[in-house]
């Protein structure tokens, strides 16, 4: 590995010693302020170092991990979610008895999986990248170990993830068979006629795998119960960062893999947004409970995003059809980290469930005026209203569609966004209300994840109002794409 | 003039008034009165300043380049028209919810401030990505005023009145970006500015579903039949000022859209679709009418009301000559001031009585005799008297319609005779007839709420006997219209 190597994965170096700063300050000065101070610093660093390399020219390091602006994309929001994520575990998990500094760790290794991930050109490191970030998230729901749902919840997503892992590899080895190559590229073609079932076989259940992790309907069911019983910081990280790398590595593979020719490959990926579309909107429809409803509503906006994923196929501007994923996937995870964030700011690891109740959310307009803001603002965002993030995300994706006419699908997304308006409303609705809440044992305030939620919100905003320099730099990074 | 700065004058006003209830109760009321005053004097200035028959404004920054989106702001006589409408009803809004708001009295003004902030966006911006902002931004703030100052059933009313308008919005969206990308992909400019789609080539089918996306946004806002069913549940629920700016303005936002972009921009799709565009304005002429009529509701009356009247518009923007759109654009204005005045009539009763039931009223006029007097103007005038405002614009709209389409406009002409009826009930059950005997003391009209209905009677007569100047400013708007449907 040469030195141009070594700057190229410069955060995932940075990373990694602060990995090992923070396992030495966990050996020597145990203390929970101590390892959320370190590991958020780490990852601060590592933030400070994906900026540094974002402009160098794009490389791919021993064939495994590409440094391009599409990684440093990735990199800076995999950090930025992994930091935000320590800084609203603190005071949630205070009030839990034990050890809590493993938390910190745990954090640190699965955001560095997903950036490996986000890197990843070859089957080796995208497994790699999937299982470390999968293994430490086994355990980051379950650590309040105390309570029963979260330990049910890790329960369900070791399985049901161990279960698409292997489909996953299985997939790949028979993609393998019947290409020849272990790294992205020309993954579309096999090296003799007879093999044509080994790969599309291989397609499919690779396909598949993927559809899990990214929640799609039909293979959603795990997505409200999990959401449901783990710490709602680890909700939030679940949503936007491991979301984000699976759908990194997706559209890399699509991309400079080429994965998606073949005859119903298309097809399946439409059938599949369809289905997320319409059946997560309808479903989040019937929820009371706000980690479930926003569960059923991730589903719906994977299901937008597959839009832009399918696009690729279509239309001939690649550059373009990326920087309306990535914009997407920016602006859904400042929105969804906003909302996880209201919920871990209300909600403690001490007693009870995580505030989720819609009850619990009566008045808090007049309660916690910043915090209602806040949860108003990425509640609207989601539903796509204009002067936010979450406007311009969908935006994108429908000069995407229209540009390619996928009209079903862009008709899909509008009954989509349509229905959810209902249970987005919902929501703010019942915090406007007057009636005093039951006692729940929240939190007092809470100053540090007050104030990292009301910068979500005012992001979110900032993007909406002012999207021309997150617009220049996403297109800067991605012109050196594929070359 | 700076439009942006009007806007965001009116943006950080609401902003101060917010903040100003931190101190006192009484103060955003008066932050809100002040800066709406300061913006009409502004606005008044401007137009007694330029040359008639011209552009007043005109504001253009870059905002968004990669999609040739700018902040392009445009004032000309329609929307000076319509933005003064707007000011001036936003004053009528803050004073005749002076006394009835108790709680939240800074969020409330805001929130006022801000609805009126987004439809003078509207009715100025001519970059459609803009436009589309502006049309959804006013949405949440209404949407706040219903929720949480609104009357029993207002979670409901507030959910279809979001839900209606958003789903229309995501149709016109589509129908935006595919106009936008049609024109890209014919002329390589890829721009949201008006002025620059207007030259797109939208001819064929496709220009017809993308006419009807906007088509079907408008008038849901508008509202027409069958796209009605938002507006009574809507105008009942709301404060008194929120019917006010819902029924004064907001409404208009719909025919604005319809004058300034559906036929515009697709000429030939529109005047393919008049005949049943002038149906539905028939149909809403007199079946909101007819509606109106069943009530015992005195504010869902005047709701219905509003969509008997905002069916001449429609009809008169589709008959598309130079009378029925002069007429259009008169009824637009008009009907702001005579429906303000009695939704403002409807909340003074509901604080008085507590109840807008017509069956509990009766003989209201010997309890107070001023209500009853402007009650009887502004219904005389919503029905139609020649020398008032609305006499002018539902008669050109008819003389207009009447050489296009004869038949729709003998449907549309029967509205009238509904309107006097409706109206006339509405005055008898209310302030006619014996009063209860136990009836209590009510109050009169003081000094605050007789200024404001002065003022909009003037305006009425004003319009009645002298309406050259709207039919100046309406002018140039309409000119353009006539050329392209004809």
């Amino acid at each position: 590995m040469s030195a141009q190597d070594a700057w190229s994965i410069l955060p995932l170096l940075v990373l990694g010693s602060g990995l090992m700063l923070l396992l030495l300050v966990v050996a020597f000065f145990r203390g929970h302020f101590a390892a959320m101070v370190t590991s958020t610093l780490s990852l601060v660093a590592a933030l400070v170092a994906a900026f540094l390399v974002a402009d160098a020219p794009p490389r791919v390091v021993l064939h495994l991990l590409q440094n391009d602006g599409y990684t440093a994309f990735f990199n800076i929001l995999f950090l930025l979610g992994g930091a935000i994520t320590c800084v609203l575990a603190y005071r949630y998990l205070e009030g839990r008895r034990g050890e809590l500094e493993e938390f910190y760790i745990l954090t640190v290794i699965a955001t560095i999986g997903a950036m490996i991930m986000g890197a990843a050109t070859h089957f080796a490191t995208f497994v790699l990248g999937l299982e470390i970030l999968s293994i430490s998230l086994y355990a980051m729901v379950a650590y309040p170990e105390e309570k029963h749902p979260p330990v049910e919840a890790a329960l369900k997503y070791l399985v049901l993830s161990a279960v698409a892992s292997t489909t996953m590899l299985f997939g790949m080895a028979l993609i393998y068979n019947a290409t020849g190559v272990m790294t992205f590229d020309n993954l579309a073609t096999p090296e003799n006629a007879r093999l044509e079932v080994h790969l599309r076989v291989g397609q499919a259940l690779l396909f598949t795998g993927i559809a899990f992790k990214l929640s799609l309907v039909p293979f959603h069911m795990w997505t409200p119960d999990v959401y449901q019983g783990a710490p709602a910081p680890v909700t939030g990280f679940i949503a936007t960062v491991s979301k984000a790398a699976v759908f990194a590595l997706l559209l890399r593979l699509a991309v400079t893999g080429d994965a998606l020719s073949g005859p119903v490959v298309i097809y399946a990926l439409t059938a599949l947004a369809l289905l997320s579309m319409i059946i997560g909107n309808v479903l989040a429809l019937m929820q009371d409970n706000l980690k479930r409803l926003l569960a059923y509503s991730s589903i719906a906006h994977m299901g937008y995003l597959l839009i832009a994923l399918i696009a690729v196929a279509e239309l001939t501007d690649v550059e373009f059809v990326l920087a309306s994923a990535l914009i997407y996937l920016g602006a859904y995870t400042l929105m969804t980290l906003a909302a996880f964030g209201v919920v871990s700011v209300l909600s403690s690891a001490e007693a009870g469930d995580d505030a989720q109740q819609s009850d619990e959310y009566r008045g808090l307009f007049w309660r916690r005026p910043a915090l209602a803001t806040s949860l108003t603002t990425a509640l609207l965002a989601l539903m796509g209203m204009p002067l936010t993030a979450g406007f311009i995300g969908k935006f994108y994706l429908i000069a995407v569609g229209v540009q390619g006419s996928m009209w079903v699908l862009l008709w899909a997304l509008i009954i989509g966004s349509a229905v959810s308006v209902y249970y987005y409303v919902k929501v703010i609705y019942a915090m406007t209300l007057d009636e005093a809440p039951a006692p729940y044992p929240h939190p007092e305030r809470t100053t540090a994840g007050v104030a990292v939620v009301a910068a979500l919100g005012v992001a979110v905003v900032a993007v909406g109002v002012y999207p021309s320099p997150l617009i220049e730099v996403v297109t800067a990074w991605l012109s050196g794409f594929g070359h | 003039m700076n439009l942006l700065a009007l806007i965001l004058l009116l943006l950080l006003g609401g902003i101060a008034a917010g903040v100003s209830s931190r101190w006192n109760k009484d103060a955003p009321r008066w932050v809100s009165l002040a800066v709406l005053i300061a913006a009409t004097l502004w606005l008044a200035s401007v137009w007694l300043q330029a040359e008639p028959g011209g552009l007043y404004a005109v504001t253009r920054l870059p905002w968004i380049p990669a999609f040739g989106i700018s902040v392009y702001l445009e004032m000309d006589g329609l929307s000076i028209m319509l933005v003064g409408l707007t000011l001036v009803l936003g004053i009528v809004a803050v004073v005749s919810s002076w006394s009835e708001v108790d709680h939240r009295h800074g969020f409330f003004q805001f929130n006022v401030m801000w609805t009126l902030a987004g439809v003078v966006g509207v009715f100025t911006a001519l970059d459609l990505f803009l436009f589309f902002v502006f049309w959804e931004v006013m949405l949440v703030p209404m949407y706040l005023l219903i929720a949480i100052w609104g009357h029993e059933a207002r979670a409901h009313a507030a959910m279809k009145f979001f839900l209606f308008t958003q789903i229309s919005g995501l149709l016109m969206l589509l129908a935006i970006l595919s106009l936008v990308y049609l024109h890209y992909a014919t002329s390589g400019t890829l721009s949201f500015d008006y002025k620059e789609l207007l030259t797109a080539d939208v001819a064929g089918p496709f220009g017809f579903w993308l006419m009807l996306g906007f088509f079907i946004a408008f008038v849901v806002k508008l509202p027409g039949v069958p796209f009605h069913t938002w507006l009574p549940d809507a105008h009942t629920q709301a404060p008194t000022a929120g019917s006010v700016i819902l029924a004064g303005i907001l409404l208009k936002t719909g025919a604005y859209g319809l004058i300034r972009f559906v036929v515009p921009l697709f000429p030939e799709a529109a005047m393919d679709f008049s005949w049943p565009a002038m149906v539905l304005g028939a149909a809403s002429v007199v079946y909101g009418g007819y509606l109106a009529f069943s009530q015992n509701d005195f504010k869902r009356l005047v709701a219905y009301s509003s969509v008997s009247h905002m069916g001449f518009v429609l009809l008169g923007v589709f008959a598309a000559n130079q009378v029925a759109l002069q007429g259009a654009v008169m009824q637009m204005i008009a009907h702001g001031f005579s429906t303000a005045a009695l939704f403002m009539m409807a909340g003074a009763l509901q604080q008085r009585l507590h109840t807008r039931d017509m069956r509990k009223m009766g003989g209201l006029w010997m309890r107070a005799p001023r209500m009853g007097a402007l009650t009887l103007f502004f219904v005389v005038a919503s029905l139609g008297m020649p020398g008032l405002g609305n006499f002018v614009g539902e008669f050109l709209v008819l003389l207009g319609a009447f050489q296009v389409d004869i038949p729709v406009t003998v449907v549309a002409a029967l509205g009238i005779v509904v309107a006097a009826v409706y109206g006339l009930i509405l005055m008898q059950r209310s302030f006619q007839g014996t009063p209860a005997e136990d009836a209590s003391p009510m109050a009169d009209f003081g000094m605050r709420e007789m200024s404001v209905m002065i003022l909009l009677m003037v305006a009425l007569v004003l319009l009645g006997v002298y309406p050259q100047p709207v039919f100046d400013l309406a002018a140039p708007a309409v000119e353009v219209l006539v050329g392209l449907a004809s």
